[in-house]
């Protein structure tokens, strides 16, 4: 019981972390929590599950797809809605908040009420025999997607000139904009950047939790614990998050089920008290 | 001819008591208002929808009109939500004047409105099981066409025991009235069958992965699940991919109809017992399948059935009532006495709670021709909500909760 326990909260740390890395990122750099962030999760979902079930595209292809369909919607909504009430943040962030109850609404007509079920790759269906026990093969292969997806996001972040430019405009707007970065633009790649894996992490998760309404609102405050669990703007930072909250989330309910409703958020307010930046966040200046 | 202001006044009065007689007419132009109050947003929106679908299924065949009296239909949605389920009551009643609130769908949505609709007399045909509003604490103004959270639950204990041969069981529901109710009936009836209940899980309602209570589940021979919403869906398949082979019963929301055509093979063999069953002979419920595929294109189950029944019911109702829907006493004792032989779920009355009193369905899913479908093993008639028990015996005990009927050591 323990080992599926531990495999499984690495798994779906993997899918958190799909979801956060993003979040983390664009919290970071523009000092917005994007509470679309969860409606991102669910339309990629929702258009991964369509692409494989009505048009019997590949699952990989669907999900890549799905990733650049919900990057354009993000990058649509940051220019023309954010970029409008740039300085506002307070504006911004009711603007999010709006967008993904419209999302939600529009997906209840477009999708309707029933759950949207995705099959799994074909190859990747059946289970694996590991440790001792019997665990599906997808979710293993989530965790490798995971990690995949760490290490490109982190090389993409410490080696490009882009992965500097977004560095630099995290530590110090300003600063950024001083020495000639179009920091503006580089909000739309980021944008586009986090709601594009956003919307990956809803077709890898599909299999897994299916799609259904609500998923957003589901998803939108574990974003928010690893992101305020690991520290804003840290790809670290979410990528532990991500896996603390799989363990919590997981060994809690089954240790201590009486506090479900609640086991995640205990982390959330023992960072906030002691190390409010959080774990892999630099103090504010 | 003088004409004085007293001969005005007789004048008047007689023009006024002569506009008074065909007052019936007035009346009747003047629509019948139906509030329905349904989830069409959050995890149990599947079945708000479908609560929809099937009263605006019923209403649209007869073109909004019952018994010869025009139908305003008002919907508000509760967002599966016991907080915005009062506030959508309210709306209905106070802004709307409905004369009739269909719903809401949960246990604990009906719960946080019963004073509401107690308070303002509203006649409430709710699918919500909420099992103590006609029973312990009995709301006079509740009529349930469906059945209470653990009604099928008595039938499917009963049947797990008897017909699966199932000894050791483990239940698995949601953490909120419905589950506990659920769960409580089942756990009462398959004890009194012989059987033993070793653990009753609860997971947080909108839970996703379904993986830390599957790592629990062990040493027994069956488990017994009573998700609602999309829920059944993730869970089965989940318990699949874990490759957990044994047996699973349920009740009418884990196995609903409208849910197979989102179920994979991974479900065949589910076993649930439900007051409807898509498979029922009845020319009724052929003529509801085939208006629910016209209008919505969609596979009816347990909640449309319920709301498009509410719609028989007010019918009937409003025909022995001749459209005078003025006294919420007289309307509901209307709506308790009606009994309807040709339904989509079979024939059924209410008891003098206001709860109904018929068929329970046990069905298995199978694949028929390509296809998922409930196919019915075996029909309890006639089921009261007090079933196996007579009425004043099951009245004594306690209500169910999370707490009772407790789980005590099984005999090895």
């Amino acid at each position: 019981m323990w080992t599926i326990l531990a495999i499984n909260s690495v798994t779906f740390g993997g899918l958190l972390f799909l979801l956060s890395a993003g979040f983390s990122l664009i919290f970071g750099l523009m000092r917005v929590p994007n509470l679309t962030h969860g409606s991102m999760f669910m339309l990629g979902g929702y258009i991964g599950g369509s692409l494989i079930a009505s048009w019997h595209l590949p699952f990989w292809l669907a999900a890549l797809v799905a990733a650049a369909a919900v990057a354009a919607f993000g990058g649509v909504m940051e220019r023309f809605l954010l970029r409008r009430l740039a300085g506002s943040v307070l504006a911004q962030v009711l603007v999010t908040l709006g967008v993904a109850f419209m999302v939600s609404d529009f997906s209840l007509m477009v999708w309707g009420g029933d759950p949207l079920s995705v099959d799994a790759p074909r190859a990747l269906a059946g289970g694996t025999r590991a440790l001792g026990v019997f665990f599906p093969t997808y979710r293993i292969a989530v965790i490798l997607i995971a990690v995949a997806v760490a290490a490109i996001l982190w090389a993409m972040l410490d080696r490009t000139r882009l992965g500097a430019m977004i560095r630099a405009g995290v530590d110090d707007p300003e600063m950024a904009r001083v020495v000639g970065i179009r920091v503006s633009r580089l909000f739309t790649i980021v944008f586009c950047l986090g709601a594009g894996l956003a919307g990956f992490g809803g077709v890898m998760g599909a299999p897994i939790l299916s799609v259904y309404p609500g998923l957003d609102f589901a998803m939108l405050p574990l974003a928010l614990v690893v992101v305020i669990l690991g520290g804003a703007g840290s790809l670290p930072g979410s990528l532990v998050g991500s896996i603390v909250i799989g363990f919590i989330y997981n060994f809690g309910l089954v240790m201590v089920p009486q506090l479900a409703y609640f086991i995640l958020f205990l982390p959330m307010v023992l960072v906030l008290v002691l190390r409010p930046q959080g774990l892999f966040g630099r103090a504010a200046p | 001819m003088p004409f004085n202001r007293r001969q005005f006044l007789s004048g008047a009065a007689a023009v006024a008591g002569a506009a008074a007689m065909p007052m019936p007419a007035i009346a009747a132009s003047k629509p019948v208002k139906i509030g329905l109050l349904a989830d069409l947003s959050g995890p149990l929106a599947e079945g708000g929808i479908q609560m929809k679908q099937g009263l605006t299924a019923y209403l649209k065949s007869k073109n909004f009109t019952l018994s010869g009296y025009r139908i305003d239909l008002v919907i508000g949605d509760t967002g599966s939500s016991p907080a915005q389920a009062k506030n959508k009551i309210q709306e209905l009643v106070e802004r709307d004047h409905v004369d009739f609130i269909v719903g809401p769908l949960a246990a604990f949505e009906m719960f946080a409105v019963n004073a509401y609709v107690i308070q303002h007399k509203v006649p409430t045909l709710c699918l919500a099981g909420a099992d103590n509003l006609t029973q312990r604490a009995p709301n006079p103004y509740l009529v349930r066409d469906s059945a209470t959270s653990s009604q099928a639950m008595h039938v499917m204990g009963d049947y797990a025991a008897r017909k699966l041969g199932l000894k050791r069981v483990i239940t698995i529901d949601s953490d909120f009235a419905f589950g506990y109710e659920q769960e409580g009936g089942f756990q009462q009836v398959f004890q009194l069958r012989g059987g033993c209940v070793v653990k009753k899980l609860w997971s947080p309602l909108g839970t996703v992965d379904f993986t830390p209570y599957l790592a629990q589940i062990r040493d027994c021979d069956g488990v017994c699940q009573g998700y609602a919403g999309a829920a059944p869906v993730q869970f089965m398949k989940q318990y699949a991919q874990f490759g957990l082979k044994l047996p699973v019963c349920g009740g009418e929301t884990a196995g609903d109809d409208a849910l197979l055509p989102h179920f994979g093979d991974y479900a065949i063999g589910m076993i649930s017992a439900c007051p409807y069953t898509i498979g029922y002979p009845g020319e009724a419920n052929k003529t509801f399948i085939a208006l629910m595929k016209k209008y919505f294109d969609s596979v009816p189950g347990f909640y449309a059935a319920g709301t498009y029944m509410d719609g028989m019911v007010i019918e009937a109702a409003l025909k022995s009532l001749h459209g005078d829907v003025s006294d919420p006493a007289r309307t509901v004792k209307a709506l308790r006495a009606v009994k309807l032989e040709h339904t989509p779920r079979g024939p059924f009355s209410f008891d003098h709670f206001g709860n109904a009193v018929g068929n329970i369905y046990v069905r298995r899913i199978e694949k028929v021709g390509g296809k998922l479908t409930n196919v019915t093993l075996e029909t309890y008639k006639n089921i009261s909500q007090f079933w196996p028990y007579p009425e004043a015996t099951y009245l004594k005990q306690p209500a169910y909760s999370r707490s009772w009927p407790p789980v005590t050591a099984c005999k090895a």
